[in-house]
């Protein structure tokens, strides 16, 4: 079974904002959230790096780990979902989440947050698939077509890539081999094990 | 005066170091250019929190990796959670143990019939409404950290995501009222509650609790004193935190949320296993207890058994008011 998984080759994102746009737009997600975003360090310097994050779907969810009221699920696929019916808007998904994904819409007192909003991998939610529910609640549901998520589909560089956790890590291998120097993925010198000074074989 | 300040400076003071300690160690760092080139030492920096710009708007946008989230998880999960069930559990079942080896501590005199006043309407409400609060935002504390484990299943998706959700009402509505009570029970009943020698004998004959002794008592023995002092040194740590978390509305960041909600749990837990307590020794463990705060009126007998100190002084009152 495929496993789901977001790469953000760093080295090719402009921080166009190109996803973040996609997401908001084709999942119609509601005023102040954001369920992708773009980070760039060192901002205007000769070694700019964009990534963008959004969840990351990890194999053991600490979100899912902490809710209150268990209404994360993970599909066949890997990816995490959860249950704005259950959902208690109590924060604690926000506050374990080491990418900082889940999102919500208000932020008053006595902890009135509204339901988490995050990125569902373009998989929609518990409702029936392409439901009116389902579209309102979660957003699209591509994955139920068949298609991957809008972020990684309209990526202008190809920087951030979805799907199948061996497919995508063999794309990105190819990159830095194909790179054919010393940082071509996330390091430099000695760090990275690939020597790109041999001949290639 | 003194007497009164010394307590409620210890506990500013220690809420002071606590709200600059979880907020000092809460910037991640703070240097102006990551160093290298997308290298090890440039991710570990990403790694420990660093920061970089974003569009994004809402909190904490530009910090790619919350990494305290998983100690978080971890302490929460793996220690507070099952303590707290031990804790608790283990506190039940040494109750009960005690309740059938020991039983009632009954009235060694029969009752004269004569009522003395031992807690006046305004201190049988206040404790009261703390009380209930208590028992309401216990419930409902406990819901958030254990009920999945078990209810989740039984009520199913729509009763269970209705009764969850009350809980959270509950909890954040209420909390901010129990403070209040609570700081007025604190207030106001501090004086009575200064530990002194009579205690120290009390507790070194073990209050009476088991077998024939009867050691001297003041308005409050040593085991109230103590359950006091638990209330109120543990009961602001409760508070305060809870206020921090019922309140997010002010741009706590994640680490001063996750603090809070360690410090919170932890306390609440440790107060409802000293609740089991004071609870039964209030009703079923002492016989003429519970008439006190319920009527506000406790028989002479009862007196004279568990507060003689104190009943000789009210006796002594009532002399002097006897003859002008």
């Amino acid at each position: 079974m495929a496993r789901m998984k977001f790469l953000c080759d760093s080295k090719r994102c402009i921080e166009c904002n190109g996803c973040v746009t996609a997401c908001k737009n084709e999942n119609e997600v509601e005023w102040g959230v954001q369920r992708r975003r773009v980070v760039t360090i060192n901002d205007g310097e000769a070694d700019e790096t964009s990534i963008s994050v959004a969840c990351m779907h990890c194999s053991d969810a600490p979100c899912m780990a902490v809710c209150p009221t268990d209404c994360f699920y993970q599909t066949e696929d890997g990816i995490v979902l959860h249950n704005k019916d259950l959902c208690i808007g109590c924060g604690y998904c926000l506050y374990a989440c080491p990418f900082g994904a889940p999102q919500f819409p208000s932020s008053a007192a006595f902890g009135e947050r509204g339901k988490m909003d995050k990125c569902t991998f373009c998989a929609g939610g518990p409702e029936e698939d392409h439901s009116a529910e389902e579209k309102a609640k979660y957003g699209a549901n591509r994955i139920a077509e068949g298609k991957l998520p809008m972020c990684a589909e309209l990526c202008s560089t190809k920087a951030l890539l979805a799907g199948d956790a061996s497919e995508v890590s063999d794309i990105f291998r190819e990159r830095v081999i194909y790179r054919g120097h010393n940082d071509g993925a996330w390091a430099v010198e000695d760090e990275l094990a690939y020597d790109a000074s041999q001949q290639k074989a | 005066m003194l007497r009164i300040k010394w307590p409620l400076g210890l506990a500013l003071l220690f809420t002071l170091l606590w709200s600059v300690a979880s907020h000092a160690t809460t910037q991640p760092p703070s240097e102006a250019r990551i160093a290298g080139f997308a290298g090890a030492e440039y991710w570990k920096v990403v790694r420990q929190g660093g920061e970089g710009s974003t569009q994004a708007q809402h909190d904490e946008a530009g910090q790619l990796i919350n990494s305290q989230g998983d100690y978080w998880r971890y302490w929460r999960n793996e220690w507070v959670t099952p303590a707290g069930a031990i804790a608790l559990g283990g506190t039940l079942g040494l109750l009960a143990l005690f309740y059938l080896i020991v039983g009632q501590n009954k009235l060694d005199k029969p009752r004269t019939g004569r009522k003395i006043e031992r807690w006046t309407r305004f201190d049988r409400a206040n404790h009261w409404t703390v009380a209930i609060l208590f028992i309401i935002l216990g419930i409902s504390g406990l819901s958030i950290l254990y009920a999945k484990f078990f209810l989740k299943d039984l009520l199913g998706d729509e009763l269970w995501s209705s009764y969850i959700m009350l809980c959270k009402l509950a909890h954040n509505y209420l909390g901010p009222l129990f403070v209040l009570g609570l700081l007025v029970m604190i207030v106001r009943w501090m004086k009575y509650n200064f530990f002194n020698k009579t205690d120290l004998i009390w507790f070194l004959k073990g209050g009476g609790v088991v077998g024939k002794a009867h050691p001297s008592a003041g308005y409050m023995n040593g085991g109230e004193k103590l359950w006091f002092w638990m209330l109120t040194i543990v009961g602001i740590a409760v508070c305060v935190s809870g206020l921090i978390l019922d309140f997010p509305n002010f741009g706590q960041f994640r680490e001063t949320m996750q603090w809070s909600n360690l410090v919170h749990a932890a306390a609440s837990l440790l107060l409802l296993a000293g609740s089991l307590g004071h609870i039964y020794i209030g009703s079923v463990g002492t016989e003429g207890a519970l008439e006190g705060m319920k009527t506000g009126y406790v028989d002479e007998a009862w007196a004279k058994q568990h507060h003689d100190l104190w009943y000789e002084e009210v006796m002594e009152k009532q002399r002097e008011k006897a003859e002008p």
